[in-house]
């Protein structure tokens, strides 16, 4: 595979895609150079801070019919704009890895509150730990009032223990099922009793509501508190196992390779838990440029929408269109379908949001219109004929401006279609695909087709 | 090749699009029997529908001390019998009821219930206990397991534009189509056309870029054969202009025209109900009362009714007391209705909620939803339940 590819390949997976833009930076560069670039454009960290009055809550509790809509308006205004404040940053930045890690971390400590101030707190703790170190960033995700108050810690008190945040810890952020018995989910859900967090979103160890008897937790003995647990987690190389092998299945594939995984482990428990140098080991192995690690990762939602924008520098007039595409396609921000998270792979993929998936791009770049100039028979000819009507229409509802200027002058002048689609795709242009693209009667309109492939979902 | 198949073969392939055969599950079907085919209807009400006020028990003093101001007055209910009967917004229903189409079965729930909205309908839509999070949807494991095990293919439909969890399985999914024709033009864009024409059986492979393909090619052939099936009936019954209305009318035009599907899958909104629940619960009660009564007479009129089952359903019923804002909170085990026109045991099918023996001032649930599920799979669609469920559920006898 040759540098460029290569450096394609690393973009698509630790980045969302490399853009024409890139090509005269990348085509002398390494992919050591390239991963130090990636690491470097991402030092910078800057939170997201739209969403800044807190509503007040006992409204929607105890107001009136009349107050409680007005607080739910609130609400779902400041969601909105949270939803759209990431969106933007994802679009625009240049820290592309923080935002892939963040996109990440926003998974694997999946969480869902209506309160837009914590779920934007616990989203700068993941952005500002995205590539720092894994237990602070355990420890602030859990002890963040969303995480908390979505995972019932805050009722979790001496003498009446709540296990919910506790088996998740183990379940779902550590060590992961079968390697905890259901005794050490009641032993630890002890230590955390008395966390909580106090009306100004701040965690507060409630000490009367601690229970700081013995517990014996995975074989050991003491009076341990939160502290300890998340600390005899992390002494376990389990965890390093555990969040490596779900690392492999986001960057490199879906099927893990054992033997990878473990040298990833080894890598993060030995730095004790740092995240950059074990990007940094994955990003310049061997193995992730392998071709059966190429191409065969499925976007998601997200990944697609942000990817979209980034390499047609779409502008949107009303950015709220990004929310029903999200929708659509099974992803929305902020809302995960459970603790779990996203289940991702193919699981993105049904009948409908696969339709909708491949017309989303027309939708965007050219008024729904993709302006096939082929084989077209005379019911082609008609549907076509109805698509370029329409156009208008669907422009004043997506309003979407993509820069074409600044993408067509990217694109290196001696590129043949085949080469442009090549570049845009991550798995191979095959004979068919060439056959089509090689057709399109300009530029444009080849991306547009380009972007409405099935090869386009794939990273 | 056999004769035989090479002529079955052509004959499939008469399509606009010249797709293998085993890409072709609907048309593949066409050949299956036609006759004796039975249909399950979900009816989805999101938001947590409040049973109590649906199903009402009238006969019993403790609904209306704890309910003073919303519960359903003696005078206003519709009695089914001495403690049950329904909510008035539900009247078109009694025909229905006397007729021995109607079945309620009280108080269905599971353990450890979850108040969550999100995640109490991930639970009934994946069918898993309380603690567990699975992936896949029950009907869409019911079309994993019947596509192994029966050789004939099956489908299910979700009369919407996005495809619930429910119709996700491992290997196969239901699809979505609100309107088929739609959908079918959605497919008609001369690109796809093209690159699909284009794409030969090699790119079908395990890879991820072959599921893709195949699944457009499936929705291509799903899309182009319930258009052209569908179109050759049209619902002669009125039906109540509202989106349930439409949905089941569509549901009516799909079930009549002879389409190849096992599960049609229709959701209403609107039952999260804290504040003033009467007029928003009346409404929503109005709209499925008068929608699912046009469709059952609607079927019976046609000769389907007997092939065909209704099952409705919600995440979790409310509180047992009403909240101060004349609204009900987040409850726990609620009513499952059934229509049809072959119930076994038509009526009430159980004992009416108990409001003395409550769980925090919820109601305990008497049936897991899962043995109403495992019914519908063992009796109705006639796979073993076991291979849905993940183990086995003795089920009921309502059907």
């Amino acid at each position: 595979m040759d540098e460029l590819r290569k450096i394609k390949h690393l973009y698509s997976r630790a980045a969302f895609g490399l853009r024409f833009a890139d090509i005269q930076n990348a085509e002398h560069a390494s992919v050591k150079k390239a991963v130090n670039e990636l690491l470097r454009s991402s030092e910078t960290d800057e939170p997201i801070g739209l969403v800044q009055t807190k509503l007040d809550y006992t409204m929607l509790l105890t107001g009136g019919a009349n107050q409680k809509k007005i607080a739910i308006m609130q609400q779902v205004e400041q969601e909105k704009e949270l939803n759209l404040s990431w969106l933007k940053k994802m679009n625009s930045t240049d820290a592309v890895l923080r935002e892939k890690m963040t996109l990440f971390w926003h998974n694997h400590f999946a969480c869902r509150t209506i309160n837009a101030v914590y779920a934007q707190q616990l989203n700068n703790i993941q952005r500002s730990n995205a590539l720092g170190n894994f237990r602070d960033l355990l420890l602030q995700v859990s002890q963040s009032p969303a995480m908390l108050q979505f995972l019932n810690n805050q009722q979790n008190r001496k003498g009446h223990p709540n296990e919910n945040f506790a088996r998740e810890l183990m379940e779902l952020f550590t060590i992961g099922r079968g390697n905890y018995t259901e005794q050490d989910v009641k032993e630890s859900a002890r230590a955390f009793t008395g966390w909580g967090f106090n009306r100004d979103g701040q965690f507060v160890m409630r000490n009367q509501l601690h229970d700081d008897g013995q517990k014996v937790f995975l074989s050991r003995t003491g009076n341990f508190t939160g502290d300890d647990i998340i600390g005899i987690l992390l002494q376990q190389k389990q965890t390093a196992r555990f969040v490596c092998n779900k690392l492999y299945q986001y960057f490199v594939n879906e099927n893990p390779d054992t033997a990878h995984v473990n040298a990833m482990a080894d890598v993060f428990y030995s730095s004790n838990y740092e995240i950059k140098p074990l990007l940094e080991y994955l990003f310049t192995a061997d193995w992730f440029y392998d071709e059966k690690n190429t191409g065969n990762l499925i976007k998601s939602p997200v990944e697609f929408i942000v990817g979209l924008n980034r390499q047609f520098y779409i502008n949107y007039l009303s950015p709220e269109v990004q929310i029903q595409f999200q929708r659509a396609l099974g992803q929305l921000l902020f809302y995960p379908p459970n603790v779990a998270g996203w289940p991702g792979g193919r699981n993105w993929i049904d009948s409908s949001s696969l339709m909708y998936r491949l017309k989303i791009p027309s939708l965007v770049l050219d008024g729904g219109l993709i302006d096939f100039a082929g084989k077209a028979d005379p019911e082609d000819e008609a549907f076509l004929a109805t698509a370029r009507n329409r156009q208008e229409r669907i422009d004043t509802k997506v309003q979407a401006q993509p820069d074409w200027d600044k993408f067509l002058a990217d694109i290196p002048g001696k590129w043949s279609n085949t080469e442009i689609a090549g570049f845009m795709l991550e798995p191979r242009v095959n004979t068919a695909m060439q056959n089509t693209i090689a057709r399109a009667p300009n530029i444009k309109t080849l991306a547009v087709e380009i972007a409405s492939t099935p090869e386009y979902q794939l990273c | 090749m056999k004769r035989r198949d090479f002529l079955k073969n052509t004959a499939l392939a008469s399509g606009a699009l010249m797709l293998p055969a085993f890409l072709k599950p609907f048309e593949a079907m066409a050949n299956a029997e036609l006759s004796g085919y039975k249909n399950l209807v979900i009816i989805q009400l999101s938001g947590g529908n409040d049973g109590l006020n649906t199903i009402v028990p009238y006969g019993n003093d403790i609904y209306y001390q704890k309910r003073n101001v919303i519960s359903v007055k003696p005078t206003e209910v519709v009695k089914l019998d001495g403690m049950l009967g329904l909510n008035p917004n539900l009247s078109a229903l009694k025909e229905i009821y006397d007729q021995g189409w109607m079945g309620i079965i009280n108080s269905v729930g599971y353990p450890n219930p979850d108040r969550s909205h999100f995640r109490s309908m991930d639970i009934w839509q994946t069918a898993s206990d309380s603690n567990q999070f699975l992936t896949t949807g029950w009907v869409g494991r019911y079309l994993d397991s019947n596509c192994q095990v029966a050789k004939n293919s099956h489908t299910a439909i979700e009369v919407d534009d996005t495809l619930s969890l429910a119709m996700k399985g491992a290997t196969m999914k239901g699809i979505a189509v609100r309107d088929p024709n739609k959908l079918y033009q959605s497919t008609r864009e001369p690109f796809f056309k093209d690159i699909l024409n284009d794409h030969d059986t090699d790119h079908l492979n395990e890879d991820n870029l072959g599921y893709l393909y195949k699944t457009m090619t499936e929705t291509y052939s799903s899309a182009e054969y319930i258009e052209n099936t569908s179109k050759t009936y049209n619902v002669s019954a009125e039906y109540p202009a509202t989106p349930l209305g439409n949905q089941l009318k569509t549901v009516s035009k799909f079930i009549n025209s002879g389409l190849q599907t096992r599960v049609y899958y229709v959701s209403l909104s609107g039952f999260d109900t804290h504040v003033g629940q009467v007029n928003q619960q009346s409404r929503q009660l109005k709209i499925y009362g008068d929608a699912v009564t046009a469709f059952v007479k609607d079927l019976k009129q046609t000769g389907k009714l007997d092939n065909t089952l209704v099952m409705t359903f919600s995440e979790f019923g409310r509180r047992v007391e009403q909240n101060a804002s004349n609204g009900t909170d987040h409850g726990t085990a609620s009513n499952v209705l059934l229509f049809g026109g072959k119930l076994k045991k038509a009526g009430i099918f159980n004992d009416a909620p108990n409001l003395e023996d409550l769980d925090n001032g919820d109601l305990k649930y008497q049936i897991d939803f899962r043995d109403v599920y495992a019914t519908l799979l063992d009796k109705w669609l006639e796979v073993n339940n076991s291979q849905v469920l993940n183990r086995n559920f003795s089920g009921l006898n309502f059907v």
